[in-house]
């Protein structure tokens, strides 16, 4: 079912239908390779033609989220905090859009759907508290044996690919971009292939939550095709694997991160629903001690 | 200007009995290598062979393996924290009462001056031992959940520079999370590891919870790519790393790697300037520049450019290159002929891509691996003695302008391990330490380690953290 309006209508009215595209730097281009595919409802009813990303789009995503990565990973914890905040928000508006898509794509039924969704934003809210607490919870003051103040701080690694969870297509998709950039990183996501509408309206959410362009870019297409260009990407700091599903697949990525020593995150079974821990957010962060001396 | 002579005045080696050879340690004991060939390890200071020691095969890796899981599941896993802290402290005193020797060991292989093995690497591993044998019995406050488990077996391989520091990072904090583990130490430095094999005897540590295996590369790769082991630990160069990122893709073993560095040490124009000379010198010159966080790219403000460059050829000028044994030598013997001849080759790099090369002139012994102090200005970005980790005393020399400028420079790099910041202005300092994208940032002081202060690196220069309660985390399950 495609998602419609739902302000009062004169049911002679032909709706305006939605085109999916890209979220690249802050603006929604099509594929530049002019694919499109096409994306059914769980019944194998036609829901829309999605933009099929090409090795092209991922690279200009990356080049998109290192230019942003300066800028938002030097925001002070409390702004980005508000930003994902704001992108809760945001979403609780487009409540009804996000049910309707999510039950569509995911074959559920519209109450649970819109349980999905108020997870999805239960999660935003939870990850944006955390932007300003991070530094105290895993950072440390070092009781060095010597006459100097010795810290260590989280900072964020860079730019992070995600490859994310093909099954739940908001929550998962939530839940694997949220922890990446409350810290400071910046992200490119490979959306769920089979799944992608919620995640077009995602980032016309971030489009309009003050969250700044190249800070998460969307791509809808295929993990396989894509994963391996962003694997190998030497501007790439951290990679998800949530979205792999093959493990032979997921090793040949996991050893293709290693050619500039990526952060990887194997896949594993998860349950996006329950509570989502620290172990995520934490490794898209690096450690820095800093030492000075004591003394008049 | 004329100076003083020094008399020589050299640590006496009668304090060590090294073996003619030795075997593996595995299980408690030492035993024979089922299928390697045994090896020598010299001292690079004279090239005198100081022992035989044994190449572990893949039938000795696997026995190794076997051992440190046998003794995780029936010892030193289920052993009260508090109990593993005690074998722990006991370990940390063995090591103080023995430090003396320890360190005329380690000086003899590893041709690092006694100054430094005695002053500098000893006291650090007792340290550590020490530090993380009060974390065994307090696991659930270390930030890893509050049922934190260990990991299980650990595959840890250390390279020569700091050769008993290493295994000091990598051992404490394994042992204390409650793991076992194999632990192979480089093959030009194994002496110190095997006597750390007999400390565990003297402490009636139980059999398999430690187990030191010899060898080269091969021995290495066979024990990281061993089936039982649930953690690998390394550190070193960069490409053996990234091997290692790689054998290890599609298993469940945890990985933390160290591995190389390219450090920035920034001089502003409002730098103490006594200090900063030490500091530089310090960091390109201690241990050689046998150091994965060296300050091997110095970038000076232009405006002190002359001034610096001037106090530090002056202070190169005093640096007493020489015997290790001897208590006032300054810069020991390079560790071995392969690693010489990088230096050399990258040196000669360094002046065939028009950098200009400057040592102070010094007598070098006949015997044995040596190579002067030396420093390369007009050195640019592109060349490669600013970009390769050349592991060795040289120091590439660049300049900058603006603050920005700086970041711009010392961030140009793959690495991502150090960086220091030299001036008197607090608020450039801090901003200064945001600006880095370096693990450690050493401020108007370089080149200090604790075992309380996290140290690791961002980019390639590896993944992980030792030291402090991070070092832990990394072996336990959370």
């Amino acid at each position: 079912m495609v998602w419609r309006p739902t302000l009062p209508t004169d049911s002679t009215r032909l709706d305006v239908r939605k085109t999916y595209k890209l979220y690249i730097g802050g603006a929604f281009p099509r594929s530049e390779s002019g694919r499109s595919y096409v994306v059914s409802n769980a019944k194998g009813k036609f829901l829309a033609n999605a933009s099929q990303a090409s090795r092209k789009d991922a690279r200009d995503a990356v080049v998109a989220a290192r230019k942003a990565f300066g800028g938002w990973s030097t925001r002070t914890a409390y702004n980005r905090g508000q930003v994902l905040y704001r992108i809760a928000e945001v979403m609780e508006g487009r409540h009804e859009q996000f049910s309707s898509e999510v039950a569509a794509s995911e074959g559920l039924s519209i109450s649970k759907a819109r349980a999905a969704v108020d997870a999805s934003i239960d999660r935003w809210v939870w990850y944006a508290g955390w932007a300003d607490k991070l530094a105290q919870v895993v950072g440390s003051s070092n009781p060095v044996a010597g006459p100097y103040f010795d810290f260590s701080l989280p900072e964020a690694t860079g730019v992070v690919a995600v490859l994310a969870p093909q099954d739940s297509s908001l929550l998962g998709l939530t839940s694997v971009i949220a922890p990446a950039i409350v810290s400071g990183n910046t992200v490119v996501a490979v959306t769920s292939f089979e799944r992608p509408l919620p995640a077009v309206t995602l980032g016309e959410v971030m489009a309009t939550s003050d969250v700044p362009g190249g800070v998460v870019n969307l791509l809808t297409g295929s993990a396989s095709e894509i994963g391996p260009w962003l694997a190998s990407h030497l501007d790439v700091n951290a990679i998800d694997l949530a979205g792999i599903l093959d493990p032979e697949e997921a090793t040949a990525l996991e050893a293709a991160s290693a050619d500039n020593l990526k952060r990887v995150r194997r896949p594993v079974q998860e349950d996006w629903t329950e509570s989502p821990g620290l172990s995520r957010l934490t490794q898209y962060l690096e450690l820095k001690t800093v030492w000075h001396p004591i003394g008049l | 200007m004329g100076r003083f002579e020094y008399a020589p005045a050299p640590e006496s080696r009668a304090i060590v009995d090294i073996k003619s050879s030795y075997g593996l340690f595995i299980n408690g004991a030492f035993t024979e290598a089922t299928d390697g060939k045994p090896f020598k390890t010299v001292s690079p200071a004279s090239e005198e062979v100081l022992a035989e020691v044994s190449e572990a095969g893949p039938a000795d890796v696997d026995k190794a393996v076997r051992a440190a899981r046998r003794a995780y599941e029936k010892v030193w896993g289920p052993m009260a924290g508090r109990d593993r802290a005690k074998y722990l402290y006991r370990i940390a005193r063995l090591i103080q009462e023995r430090s003396r020797e320890l360190a005329v060991l380690e000086s003899l292989d590893n041709g690092k001056p006694i100054r430094e093995s005695r002053d500098v690497d000893l006291p650090l591993v007792a340290a550590h031992f020490f530090y993380y044998a009060g974390w065994a019995d307090k696991l659930e406050y270390a930030g890893a959940g509050v049922d934190p488990r260990p990991l299980g077996v650990a595959a840890q391989v250390i390279p020569w520079n700091f050769p008993l520091m290493m295994l000091a990072w990598k051992i404490a904090p394994a042992l204390a999370a409650g793991n076992t583990v194999i632990l192979k130490p480089a093959e030009t430095t194994p002496l110190t590891a095997l006597a750390f094999a007999e400390i565990c005897q003297q402490a009636d540590l139980p059999p398999g919870v430690v187990n030191i295996i010899t060898g080269a590369g091969r021995t290495g790769q066979a024990l990281v790519e061993h089936e039982g082991v649930d953690k690998v630990a390394f550190t070193g160069s960069t490409a053996v790393g990234r091997a290692i990122a790689k054998s290890v893709a599609g298993t469940d073993k945890k990985v933390t790697l160290e591995l190389g560095g390219k450090a920035a040490n920034i001089v502003f124009e409002d730098a103490p300037i006594d200090q900063t000379i030490e500091g530089i010198v310090n960091g390109i010159f201690f241990n050689q520049g046998h150091v994965c966080c060296a300050g091997s790219r110095l970038l000076v403000q232009e405006s002190v450019y002359d001034e610096v460059l001037a106090r530090l050829k002056r202070r190169m000028g005093t640096l007493r290159v020489g015997d290790p044994l001897d208590k006032n030598t300054d810069i020991g013997a390079i560790n071995s002929a392969d690693q010489l001849a990088r230096i050399r080759e990258l040196s000669q790099v360094g002046e065939d891509e028009g950098s200009e090369r400057w040592s102070p002139e010094c007598e070098l012994p006949t015997q044995g691996f040596w190579f002067p102090p030396t420093v390369f200005t007009g050195v640019s970005q592109a060349h490669r003695i600013a970009r390769e980790e050349i592991f060795g005393p040289v120091l590439s020399v660049l300049t900058f302008r603006t603050p920005a400028e700086a970041v711009e420079k010392a961030n140009n790099t793959p690495f991502g391990l150090s960086a220091g910041v030299w001036t008197e202005k607090g608020s450039r300092i801090l901003w200064m330490a945001n600006q880095l994208r370096a693990g450690v940032v050493w401020a108007n002081t370089f080149n200090r380690f604790d075992p309380t202060s996290p140290f690791g690196g961002y980019k390639e220069s590896g993944y992980g953290r030792e030291g402090g309660r991070h070092g832990l985390e990394a072996y336990l399950a959370h």
